[in-house]
């Protein structure tokens, strides 16, 4: 690792004021992304602020229409929290197949969505929930957050305080796993808010994006067979040693069916 | 440089650092605390796996400066008085080590998750321990290992 000076934030205020001072500094939270960034010297930052202990961006409240999670709340917080476990059930069994559990222990859901890793798994619950990034700024829509791989909305030096995930009437998230990573190579989460269905797919593309055929499929008849007779496009998916396209186009259909039977009896 | 004040084993300890200084450096080479053990450099294999403010943690992913202020608990804490911990004696029971590398990890990881569900079945064993590699053993006397720490610490004979 490069050298660097390591501050830790008293409050967000105080974490805004040091980016804005040090162009070059970089926000640490649970560092499980950002640390093996720095071991193999692939980013060079002078100063990590760490925001991962404070204790305004570490909670979970539920209020009647939407759940709202901080952006400092731990993979792990989110598995076993009973809040989480009511009002979007999908949202902690999702947190709990995050990596494994010592990563779960210090990641959390801002540095991923700031993150916004293509195979990550929270962008595609976000996406698929229609829900909101909140900043210190402003609040964005997930449709005009996730912004292709690495990429999102946030401006330099912006802050995520909050994600706020409306109430779904029902929600499921089916990943198939990388065997040795446990990133997803195909993760497909499927919610019901309201009338509308939203179908997002991490693991597959550049980024996170909703796979409009299966939503409007799945509006008419919410079942794996609606899938049936559809296919994904593998022109512009990921192809890797691990996977061609083709198999990956293939995989986003089976992880859809696989989250539309978990749907059943919800 | 940082001052940290950390409480590791029971004993305080508080040594100026570079804050890019590891918590498993700090551990290994500060306190001279080797019984744990890097194995990779990419977050993966779990050899480094240590107790942080009760939760196990990758000390490999984690800066000592970070530890500020925390209990922090390494494989040296387990035995007691020359007496294995109920984790070591099952893991040498059920011969669920090898070479040994992974095991300090492999240790402290099964505490962690034998504090969040004391009775595992084997397939939360092997979730559980996902973030531990192990090249010798194949895994199956590991699962055993922890199945018998799972009844040593539940007080079953
Ligand atoms: C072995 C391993 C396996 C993993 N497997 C998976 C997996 O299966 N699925 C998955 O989704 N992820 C996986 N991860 C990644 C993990 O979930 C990370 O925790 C997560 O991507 C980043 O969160 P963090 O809190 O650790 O962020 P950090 O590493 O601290 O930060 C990541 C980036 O986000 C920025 N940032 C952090 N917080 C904020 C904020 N509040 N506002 C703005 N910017 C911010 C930082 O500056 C940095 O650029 C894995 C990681 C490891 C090491
Ligand atoms: S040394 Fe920490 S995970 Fe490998
Ligand atoms: S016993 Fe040798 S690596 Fe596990």
């Amino acid at each position: 690792m490069y050298q660097f000076n390591y501050v830790k934030a008293k409050s967000l205020k105080e974490a805004g004021e040091l980016l804005a001072a040090h162009p070059d500094a970089k926000l640490l939270a649970g560092g499980m992304t950002l640390l093996p960034t720095l071991k193999a010297r692939l980013a060079q930052p002078t100063h990590l602020i760490d925001i991962g202990s404070l204790a305004g961006i570490k909670k979970i409240t539920l209020k009647t229409k939407k759940l709202v999670i901080g952006a400092a709340v731990s993979h792990h917080a989110v598995a076993v929290s009973d809040e989480v476990k009511k009002a979007i059930p999908a949202l902690a069994r999702l947190a709990g197949l995050i990596g494994d559990p010592q990563v779960r222990n210090r990641g959390t859901l801002g540095g991923s969505v700031a993150n916004n890793d293509p195979a990550a798994d929270y962008p595609a619950a976000v996406l698929a929930l229609n829900a909101k990034v909140v900043t210190a700024r402003r609040r964005i829509k997930a449709d005009d957050y996730f912004q292709g791989m690495f990429a999102t909305a946030l401006e330099p030096g912006e802050i995520v305080k909050s994600i706020e995930f409306p109430l779904p009437l029902r929600a499921a998230y089916a990943k198939f796993a990388h065997p040795a990573s446990g990133y997803a190579m195909a993760g497909v989460f499927v919610a019901q808010v309201g009338k509308h269905v939203r179908v997002a797919v991490t693991g597959a593309g550049a980024g996170v994006f909703r796979w409009s055929a299966a939503e409007k499929a799945l509006r008419k008849n919410m079942s794996p067979a609606a899938l049936d007779k559809l296919t994904v496009d593998a022109t512009d998916l990921n192809e890797d040693m691990h996977a061609s396209r083709e198999y990956r186009a293939n995989l986003v259909k089976v992880m859809a069916q696989r989250a539309v039977a978990q749907l059943a009896g919800q | 440089m940082t001052t940290v004040k950390i409480n590791v084993n029971g004993k305080r300890h508080v040594h100026e650092v570079e804050d890019r200084t590891l918590l498993v450096n700090f551990l290994r080479d500060t306190l001279g605390l080797t019984g744990t053990h890097i194995g990779c450099d990419t977050s993966q294999c779990g050899a480094c796996t240590v107790n942080v403010n009760g939760r196990a943690v990758k000390s490999c992913t984690m800066l000592a400066v970070q530890a500020q202020g925390a209990k922090v608990l390494t494989i040296e804490a387990m035995a007691r008085k020359g007496k294995l911990h109920p984790i070591q004696q099952a893991f040498t029971e059920c011969h669920g080590l090898q070479c040994g590398f992974c095991t300090p990890g492999m240790i402290m990881a099964t505490a962690g998750l034998l504090e969040d569900n004391p009775d595992p079945s084997d397939d939360e064993i092997i979730h559980g321990l996902e973030g531990n590699l192990c090249r010798c053993t194949g895994y199956v006397n590991i699962v055993r290992a922890v199945k018998r720490a799972a009844e040593l610490q539940r007080g079953a004979q």
